[in-house]
Formats: structure tokens, C-alpha cells, sequence
């Protein structure tokens, strides 16, 4: 028996050593963490960063702007990703504009309602609708879907549409972009809000009139826009410095622009 | 001889482990959970239904029902099915049908909870959100047919995923009456059906119970496949087709960016679980104590 | 109405059966399912790639990578422990209160769930230690998540061997130490092999635990303080995100796989321990 004992050990130290080799000598990589909003749109990049430098790493994780802002604080990661401005009381921080985004009210591509004032969207969150036949379409119940509190996403659009009324308890949440989207699109009821940038596959609701793209985010038709940022605790290292100065080159932006977002400046 | 002391402190400093491990966790939980407890109040934590943390309002009330909701479904499926089966293995199956369906058993508990979770949500929500939800509500058994996302959906992901171990733990509990009772009620003309259900379902009772709780405490505990099937609702649930939130849920969605007050709410919440668990598993440690009692007693 | 005893068990096992073979049915369903789809997509570029797009194309080598260095290094802290404690309180002590305390200890930790562990990971091991999302946060909670099975396993695998193995080895002049490693261990080995098996089954399976403490990132691990995301995380995402279904069942697919094979040698390895044992 002690022969499979060293067996199982020597197993075990090889699958160490060779997982080492795998990887290589380099030093850790740069940690991004926040926004599921920002989060494919870093990854992109950071892919592209890490072909145009070898040699340099970046890991891109979600968990939600406030999670990315105390991922900062709380030095796990070097970059935060928030998908709102800064509040008040997180001070300390250096924060830069990567890009900005529109705020897309999602339906099912069956739903028949095309343009919902700002009004009525806050009054389906607040649960005061709750049937899609007071909105001017089907009779059939509403199901709204909201993200969790630490979300950027929902921070923007509670400033932009819901103002002090609260969501009603009765929303379905969701901890990420993707989540509402894969929810929103299997289910004909439902309604929930989420980055323009990555609402493919869905009805966009027209808000006050105004359909959602980015060129009407840019000229500021579409109300409800906010900015990406990458935060800092205090300055940036290194590092992140040269992938944030990476992130707001000119190709960079681009490629940006290409998938969906307005430009930072 | 020196030799073997030094031997046996290390073994004793390796068999601490275990219960300073529980020590530290246990300690870290109540710490940081235990004083927003008693400084929001205990009454108000547990009875509120106002959730909004960042606002510093934290009732889990929802959460509390949303878990005891799911749970007890999860049972009566658990309960039923575990039972059929531990009932089948012990007494009616031949040995070469228990050596197939033993081991599925067994393959079942090593599923993924993820795994699950996605199948219920691939198959189990839009059925119920189509199908059984719309059907329940024209036979006036609920008022509205939901998202899918409900209750039912989890209690029935939940239901599968505790029923190995209440077959494996009443399988126990079955074999371990003594053969004597089998044999006596069917000299006595009984059939092995009223054998089983008036004789050795009762002497295995204490195990039985046992198995339930542990059951119990296994879906009170489970997480990802909750997250995915229940909808995450802040709402206390008003049928089993409503969407539901339970205590495992609310911490795994928010730990991530919770701060201050926030956090120390979650790990209170934590504290609330902690204890759940730790009064069902004495509970359960009793109930098969006392069997073991009896046992040796007779 | 008063039926027969006869039909009424007639009944009754036949409704028994019914239940059970639903309860096959499900098992069977949910992995024909999963290979169904996944299978054909298992491709060896898919088990060499590293994911991109975020998951939606390329394949899961970092993930196979992160999963293996979490489990084995869970297991590698976790084993000894287990075993150690286990030797203790089955050789080297009597039965009194010190043993009751470890072992109430080791029961409890075992119904503990698994997003507490995460919890307390994610609060100590991550932050108060500094140690960052890494895969050796992930390890060390998923240790002691898995630390209770070993003790129980290997407990009752060192109780079942018969008592005259010991006389024997001591009638022989064996020290204690070396009639545990010399005798006991190696008759209780394969029932101390199935409780290390199904822990590392546990490990793999893990997802709330090892979301809080190893992370999510899609990079190939370089080190033990890299953060790295997990076989059965990478399938969460995928799935719940919609990114893509078909790289979801694979991943799912092996999963399962693993799965199946874990279980496959822990039955093995019991059938062998009884076998020695009886």
C-alpha cells in the first residue's frame, strides 16, 4: 500500500509541476474586477493587450461594480470596474472614463409595446403595473427583473428612471447582464434594464420616444446614459497604469466603438 | 518510547485541527454577525421584510420564509422518494437489482448542484411557467402562474438532490433492526408489505427521523441551484408558484460587494443558518442517539 | 372496502417501484442529456485551448488546470490531516471526553454549508490574510470542507480492521506506530482511499465556496496565489450567462465524466477495502 501512497504523491507533484510549466515563470497578473457591464468589453481588450505586450497578464472578473470598488479597497484587485459614477463617500480613488453606455430597457422580441415613457418604466419597476395590457399590449402578467444592489447598472438606472421610489420586492434579481438577458429572452412576460452594449437578441424599448443606439447616447437624445470607469485605489501602479493608458489609445477606443460603446471623450 | 510520544503529540495536534477549524469559523461568524444582530435588534432582523442594506434596513424575514418554503417541499419530494427507494433496497429488491440501484443512488448525491440548477432551468421553469403554472391556476390551486422561477421549481431540484441521503441513512436505519422483528411478523402470517410499514418502518423510526433531518439540513444549506430555479425574489412567497429568495441565496448574491453594516448583516444571516443547522443536527444526533439506546437496551 | 393484504402490498411495491424508477429515470435523463449535447463537442482542442470571448469560443484548459491544482491541493492539506485525526482517535487514545469534543467537532464542520465556508474563506483566507482570490484560498476552504469526510471515512475504515491484526503485531513486538503504518493503514487503505476519492469528487463539484475565495478568471494560472476559475464555475457561468450553450454541455460533459469515474473508483476501492477486510 505504501507503493500507491508514493504513486498518488508522485501524481500529485507532477500534476503541480507540469501545471506549473504550462503557465511559465512570469510574475502574477493584473487583477480587473467589477461591472459585468464592462466586464466582456475589458476582457476584449485585455486579450488584445496581452497579444500586443507578451509577457503581460490580465485577469477580467465580474462580481458588480460595488464588488469591483471594494475589490480595490480591499487590495485585491488593482483595477476596479464601476459602471456608475462614484458615490460621495468612496473617496480615495483616482477614476478614469473608459467609455460610456447606454441603458437599454429589455422585452422578449415577441412583446408587442415599442415605446414606454420614462414614467410608465417607473411605474412597472415600482410595481405599480402589473400587467402588460395597461402598457398597451398583451393580457399577460408582467415580470420585472431587476440586479442586485451592488450593480452599477442598477445604481444608473435607479438615478435615471426610478429615482427615490424603490423597486418593487416582487423583482426577479439577477447578478449580472448576462443573467437578465438569458432570463429576459426565454421569458415572453418579462422586462428588465441592462447595458445597451451587450442587448443583443432583445426588443429595445424606446424611451420617452427616443430608441436606443449609440449614436442617440452620443448625441444625448437617449437619456439614460452613464460612464464606465476604472477605479483605483489611490494612484495607479504601473502595471495598471499601462493598461488603463492601453484602454484609452485611439485603437483601443475604437474597437470599443465598434462593439457597441460611446467613446470616452 | 520517546519516540512514540513525540508521535502521539503530533497526532493529537492534527486531531485538534478538525475542532479548532470549527472553532475559528464558528467564532469568525458570530463575531462579525452576532453584534448588527442585537444592534438592528433580533425581533426586527428576523421579522422584518424591508431588505434594502445600502439604505441600512436589514429584515430577512422573506429570506426566512423562502427557505423554510423550499425546504419543506424539498422534503415531501425527498421523503417520499428516498423512503420508496430505502424501503425497495432493504426488503423487496433482489441483491442483483440493489448492486444497480445502490450505486445510482449514490452517482445521484455526486451530480453538481450547478448541473441540477441547469437542468431546471432548461427543463423544469419554462414548464412550469407554460404548462403547470397555467394549469394549476384554471383549477383555481393558485392565482397567478409565475415566471417559473418558483417555489415548486426549487423544492423539486432540492427534493432530488437530499434524497440520497435520506435512502442512505434509512437504509441504515432498516438494517439495523434486528431480523428477529422481520422474521417474528411474517411467521405470524403477515405479508412483507404490513411487515414493513407496521413493524420495521416503526423500530426503524428513530433512524428514519434521523435520516429526514439530516435531509433537512442539507437543503436548508444548498445554494447554487437555488440561485439558478428560484427567481430571488425579495417578496415572502404567497403560493409555491411565486418566485422566492432564500438565506443561502441572499448571502452568495450580495457577499461580493457588501461592506460594513451590509457584510456584517450577511454574516448575521450566516449566524441565522449556523444556527438552523446546529439545532437540526443535534436534533438528528439524539433522535439516532436514543435509537442506539434502544437498541442496546432490548 | 376492504382489500386483501395481498393486493394491498401488490399495490404498494408497485407504486414503490414507481418512485424509484423515476428517481433512476431523473439520473439517467439528466446524464444522457448532458452527454447528449456535450459529448460530441468534447474535441482535444477543446481540452487544450484556453477560452475566448469570455468563454464563448475556445476550450477549458485553464479551468481543467485551476479545478486540478484546487482539489489536489485541497486534498493534499485536507488527507494527512483527516487520516492523522482519524489514527489518533481510533489508536491512540481511549474514548472519553477529548475524543467526544473531536469528534462533535468533525460532525459539525461536516453539516456546515458550503456558502458559510465560502463566507469565512472569502472574509479570512482573501482578505484578513491577504492571500487575495487565489487558488490556495480555494484550497485551503475547500480542505477543511472535506476535512469531515476523511476523519469519518478513515475512521471507520481503521475500526473495521479486526482486532487480531493488532494482537498479532504486537505478540510480534511492533511498536504502536509501526503496528498502525505497518498493519492497520495498509488493511484500511482502500476504505481510507474511498473516503479520499469522494472528497476529491466534493472539491470538484464545489462551485459557492470556491467562487468566493478562487475567483473567476478566464487566464491560465501561474502560480497558487493566481486566481483561477473552476471546471464547475466556468459551466455556471457559461450557462446562467447564455454565452454559449454548446461549450456549456461540454464543460458540463466533463464534469459528469469525472464524475462517473470518481464514483466508479470509490466503488472499487470499497469493494477491495471489504474484500480485505472480511
Amino acid at each position: 500500500m505504501t507503493k500507491w501512497l508514493l504513486i498518488f504523491a508522485a501524481l500529485l507533484v507532477a500534476l503541480l509541476v507540469v501545471s506549473f510549466g504550462l503557465g511559465g515563470r512570469k510574475e502574477g497578473a493584473l487583477e480587473v474586477i467589477g461591472s459585468t457591464s464592462i466586464e466582456p468589453f475589458a476582457e476584449m481588450l485585455a486579450q488584445e493587450y496581452e497579444k500586443a505586450y507578451p509577457g503581460r497578464y490580465v485577469n477580467v472578473q465580474g462580481g458588480g461594480s460595488t464588488a469591483g470598488i471594494q475589490a480595490a479597497i480591499n487590495g485585491i484587485a488593482d483595477i476596479g470596474m464601476c459602471s456608475r459614477a462614484l458615490k460621495a463617500d468612496e473617496t480615495g480613488f483616482r477614476d478614469f472614463i473608459i467609455a460610456r453606455d447606454g441603458l437599454a430597457i429589455v422585452i422578449h422580441p415577441s412583446n408587442p409595446v415599442s415605446n414606454l415613457t420614462r414614467a410608465q418604466i417607473g411605474k412597472v419597476f415600482a410595481g405599480n403595473i402589473t400587467n402588460w395590457r395597461g402598457l398597451g399590449g398583451e393580457d399577460r402578467p408582467i415580470h420585472v427583473i431587476s440586479r442586485e444592489e451592488g450593480s452599477g447598472t442598477r445604481e444608473a438606472f435607479m438615478k435615471l428612471v426610478m429615482g427615490k421610489v424603490r423597486v418593487s420586492r416582487k423583482a426577479l434579481t439577477q447578478e449580472s447582464n448576462g443573467a437578465v438577458k438569458e432570463l429576459v429572452r426565454n421569458d415572453p412576460g418579462a422586462i428588465g434594464y441592462m447595458s445597451l452594449g451587450l442587448a443583443h437578441g432583445l426588443k429595445l424599448v424606446a424611451v420617452d420616444g427616443v430608441a436606443p443606439s449609440t449614436e442617440a447616447a452620443l448625441s444625448g437624445k437617449y437619456p439614460l446614459v452613464r460612464p464606465f470607469l476604472f477605479v483605483t485605489r489611490g494612484e495607479p501602479s504601473e502595471r495598471a497604469k499601462a493598461f488603463i493608458d492601453y484602454v484609452l489609445s485611439p485603437p483601443a477606443q475604437k474597437l470599443l466603438e465598434q462593439e457597441g460603446l460611446v467613446r470616452a471623450k | 518510547m520517546r519516540r512514540e510520544k513525540i508521535i502521539s503529540l503530533c497526532l493529537l495536534l492534527a486531531a485538534l485541527s478538525a475542532i479548532s477549524g470549527l472553532a475559528l469559523i464558528t467564532a469568525f461568524i458570530f463575531k462579525e454577525g452576532l453584534p448588527i444582530m442585537m444592534r438592528a435588534g433580533l425581533g426586527k432582523f428576523v421579522l422584518s421584510s424591508d431588505w434594502y442594506p445600502t439604505e441600512g434596513e436589514f429584515g430577512i424575514f422573506p429570506m426566512i420564509a423562502g427557505s423554510l418554503a423550499v425546504t419543506a417541499g424539498a422534503m415531501v419530494i425527498g421523503v417520499v422518494f428516498g423512503l420508496a427507494c430505502a424501503v425497495l433496497l432493504t426488503q423487496f429488491a433482489p441483491p442483483r437489482l440493489v448492486a444497480v440501484v445502490k450505486p445510482s443512488i449514490e452517482l445521484l448525491a455526486g451530480i453538481p448542484s450547478v448541473v441540477y440548477g441547469f437542468m431546471g432551468v432548461i427543463i423544469l421553469v419554462p414548464f412550469i411557467r407554460d404548462t403547470l403554472g397555467p394549469a394549476m391556476v384554471s383549477l383555481h390551486l393558485a392565482p397567478d402562474p409565475g415566471p417559473g422561477l418558483s417555489v415548486l421549481a426549487a423544492s423539486i431540484v432540492l427534493g432530488i438532490m437530499v434524497l440520497p441521503t435520506i435512502t442512505s441513512i434509512s437504509v441504515d436505519a432498516l438494517q439495523a433492526v434486528p431480523r428477529s422483528y422481520r422474521e417474528g411478523s411474517l411467521a405470524l402470517g403477515a405479508t412483507e408489505w404490513q411487515t414493513t410499514h407496521r413493524v420495521l418502518l416503526r423500530a426503524g423510526r428513530s433512524g428514519i427521523v434521523a435520516a429526514i433531518i439530516l435531509g433537512m439540513g442539507r437543503a436548508v444549506g444548498e445554494t447554487m441551484a437555488v440561485i439558478m430555479v428560484a427567481g430571488n425574489t425579495l417578496d415572502v412567497p404567497h403560493s409555491i408558484l411565486a418566485p422566492v429568495r432564500t438565506l443561502t441565496s441572499n448571502i452568495a448574491l450580495e457577499m461580493g460587494y457588501a461592506a460594513g453594516d451590509h457584510r456584517k448583516a450577511l454574516f448575521a444571516t450566516g449566524v441565522v443558518l449556523f444556527v438552523i443547522i446546529m439545532i437540526l443536527n443535534t436534533i438528528a444526533l439524539a433522535v439516532s442517539r436514543r435509537r442506539a439506546g434502544k437498541a442496546v437496551a432490548r | 372496502m376492504r382489500l386483501s393484504p395481498r393486493i394491498t402490498q401488490g399495490m404498494a411495491v408497485s407504486g414503490m417501484w414507481l418512485l424509484a424508477g423515476l428517481t433512476l429515470g431523473v439520473l439517467a435523463f439528466i446524464i444522457a442529456f448532458i452527454l447528449w449535447h456535450g459529448l460530441p463537442h468534447v474535441t482535444w482542442t477543446f481540452l487544450t485551448e484556453s477560452p475566448r470571448a469570455m468563454g464563448r469560443e475556445g476550450g477549458v484548459l485553464p479551468m481543467i488546470v485551476g479545478t486540478a491544482w484546487v482539489t489536489g491541493l485541497a486534498v493534499f492539506i485536507a488527507a494527512p490531516i483527516g487520516v492523522a485525526t482519524a489514527i489518533y482517535l481510533t489508536e491512540y487514545t481511549r474514548e472519553g471526553r477529548l475524543t467526544a469534543v473531536i469528534r462533535f467537532g468533525a460532525d459539525c464542520l461536516a453539516g456546515i454549508p458550503s456558502i458559510i465556508f465560502g463566507l469565512f474563506g472569502f472574509v479570512f483566507f482573501v482578505i484578513t490574510l491577504g492571500m487575495g482570490l487565489s487558488i490556495i484560498s480555494g484550497a485551503l476552504t475547500l480542505a477543511l470542507m472535506v476535512l469531515p469526510t476523511i476523519i469519518r471515512t478513515s475512521e471507520e475504515a481503521i475500526r473495521a480492521v479486526p482486532a487480531s491484526f493488532r494482537d498479532v503485531s504486537f505478540g510480534l513486538g511492533s511498536t504502536r506506530w509501526q503496528m498502525v503504518t505497518q498493519v492497520v493503514l495498509r488493511s484500511a487503505m482502500p476504505g481510507i482511499g474511498t473516503g479520499i476519492v469522494l472528497s476529491i469528487g466534493r472539491s470538484i463539484s464545489e462551485t459557492a465556496a470556491v467562487m468566493l475565495t478562487a475567483g473567476s478568471a478566464l487566464g491560465m494560472p501561474h502560480t497558487a496565489f493566481d486566481s483561477s476559475r473552476t471546471l464547475a464555475l466556468h459551466f455556471y457561468v457559461l450557462s446562467r450567462e447564455g454565452l454559449s450553450m454548446t461549450n456549456a454541455y461540454a464543460t458540463a460533459t466533463i464534469l459528469i465524466l469525472a464524475i462517473l469515474l470518481i464514483n466508479l473508483a470509490a466503488y472499487w476501492l470499497m469493494r477491495r477495502f471489504v474484500a480485505k477486510v472480511a
